[in-house]
């Protein structure tokens, strides 16, 4: 089968008038259509740098992003992008929130609107359209801003720490709630994130990516000896530990232990 | 509701007797300056000829009422300052989003920027006379100069503070710099936008009444230095309150529309 976007020999430098520094080093892998990546690593050692070059926000100095084997580029694939935060807009209601992509791409279309009132009431928060951003919990602002990227049906998700700013018992709700959705639409996305215990939950296959100038150290896939996966379930999977301890011991052989 | 707690309700007292306190205080200040002032003049403390009285500035207030000539007046400099201000909102905004498409021209004008911003205006009134003539025209060009530089240059740098990932967010979606403008930059300083308005529409009424002094045939800037000529120290003085009533009201309806505007968040 042919992979749905592949990493090819990736390199990436920043420049500033105090030097140039290696920040991505001949990174390849890929992505089969519907697989869910995760892509941990010392902190500072250019995940999210990589999830800007998928997006296209940044051009890599040498290598290929392909999708479908077309450079992404040619293909403008439709990649969704979610961010730390939710950013959700402070003077915009929760439903003028969610179709500002759309406002964007000039695709507010009758079907489009319909599908995010659709979104909405599917993930609980269609009482709340009228609402200010500052109304909602935690959990309800991410799922928001889920409704925000999903309207635009992308083929490619990318979630760079979307959970981070979340407290704990809220981010394993959130994650659980945002991965059985991504499941259900079955789209393939790359998580990026410093908790290998969400890596493990959430992820079909681990990326660990070595301490700046950083390259591919290990990719592990994850099996998990569950029926009925879930990010919260996994958790209790017998197996669960042992794929813990892996990335962890891979982690420190880095040299850097994650935060 | 539960009921108070009697802590709470003295709590509650206490903080309703300290407002109107403060309030009364405050009329009292005013009240007692005004009663000093008119028994100075009565007792001849004061000669009320050069330092006036509250008494003479209301009975000259009622004459010049009866014969209009202050209305119009009043109007003239209302006028002056309501359309330079309007002016100053539209240049300011313009040259602010030009500047935010283009950060070099930015850079390049920096520096000019600052000295036309440091500049005491009122050292151009003269020369714009010359230039433009003693005319309105001249007058509303004084106001705008006086709180147009400090203007641009605070909505530009309100623009640069814009939450860079906001920005971020836009490009994601698939958006470009028009968009970045008109979905995040403009409307996320709106709250900025109206308190350096509040600033400006004082500056604009220094600048007009500037202007008037040098330049004009009407107006209170006018009245001001006219009666000030003639000595009429009655006329300068209630010009003078007035110009403090006027300053009051338009800040006033500023603090207003901005207080609404964020009360829907």
């Amino acid at each position: 089968m042919q992979p749905f976007l592949e990493i090819k020999d990736i390199c990436l430098s920043y420049r500033s008038l105090a030097g140039e520094t290696e920040v991505l080093s001949h990174i390849s892998f890929s992505v089969s259509p519907s697989e869910f990546v995760a892509i941990v690593g010392p902190s500072g050692c250019g995940k999210s740098t990589l999830l800007n070059l998928i997006s296209g926000l940044l051009q890599p100095d040498r290598g290929e992003i392909l999708i479908h084997g077309q450079p992404i580029s040619e293909h403008s694939a439709n990649v969704g992008y979610m961010l730390q935060k939710d950013q959700l807009l402070e003077w915009r209601t929760i439903y003028q929130n969610t179709i500002l992509g759309l406002e964007i791409r000039h695709q507010l279309t009758p079907s489009k609107i319909e599908k995010t009132k659709q979104l909405l009431t599917q993930y609980g928060l269609s009482a709340f359209r009228n609402a200010r951003p500052s109304q909602l919990s935690g959990g309800m602002r991410q799922r928001a801003a889920l409704i925000r990227t999903l309207v635009l049906e992308p083929d490619l998700l990318l979630l760079d720490e979307p959970f981070s700013a979340l407290d704990y018992q809220t981010r394993l709700q959130v994650g659980d709630d945002i991965g059985q959705i991504l499941r259900k639409e079955s789209k393939p996305a790359i998580l990026v994130t410093h908790d290998i215990a969400e890596a493990i939950s959430m992820a079909d296959k681990v990326l660990i990516l070595t301490k700046r100038p950083s390259s591919v150290q290990k990719i592990v896939p994850i099996h998990l000896d569950i029926s009925d996966r879930t990010p919260l379930s996994s958790r209790n999977a017998p197996n669960f530990k042992y794929y813990f301890n892996l990335i962890w011991k891979e982690l420190n052989q880095n040299g850097t232990p994650v935060q | 509701m539960e009921p108070l707690s009697n802590k709470q309700k003295q709590f509650l007292r206490k903080q309703r007797h300290d407002k109107v306190l403060i309030h009364v205080l405050r009329f009292f200040i005013f009240g007692d300056l005004l009663i000093l002032w008119e028994t100075a003049a009565q007792l001849q403390w004061i000669d009320s000829f050069i330092f006036s009285s509250p008494s003479r500035v209301l009975k000259t207030f009622v004459d010049m009422y009866k014969n209009h000539a202050l209305l119009h007046h009043i109007g003239i400099t209302l006028t002056e300052t309501l359309i330079s201000f309007a002016l100053v909102i539209l240049i300011s905004l313009a040259c602010a989003i030009l500047l935010w498409i283009f950060p070099r021209l930015s850079k390049i004008l920096e520096p000019y920027l600052v000295v036309l911003n440091s500049l005491p205006k009122s050292a151009l009134a003269p020369l714009l006379i010359v230039w433009l003539g003693a005319n309105m025209r001249t007058i509303i060009v004084a106001g705008i100069s006086v709180a147009v530089f400090g203007s641009i240059m605070n909505i530009y740098t309100g623009f640069q503070e814009v939450d860079t990932e906001k920005l971020k967010l836009i490009r994601t979606l698939g958006g470009g710099r028009r968009e970045e403008l008109s979905k995040i930059v403009l409307p996320s300083s709106i709250p900025l936008i109206l308190s350096i308005m509040k600033v400006n529409i004082g500056l604009c009424l220094v600048g007009v009444i500037i202007g008037e002094f040098i330049g004009a045939r009407e107006g209170l800037g006018y009245l001001i230095i006219y009666s000030s000529q003639t000595f009429k120290l009655d006329w300068v003085i209630l010009s003078i309150a007035i110009l403090c009533i006027i300053a009051v009201l338009l800040y006033g309806l500023l603090n207003f529309a901005e207080k609404r505007y964020l009360q829907r968040y």
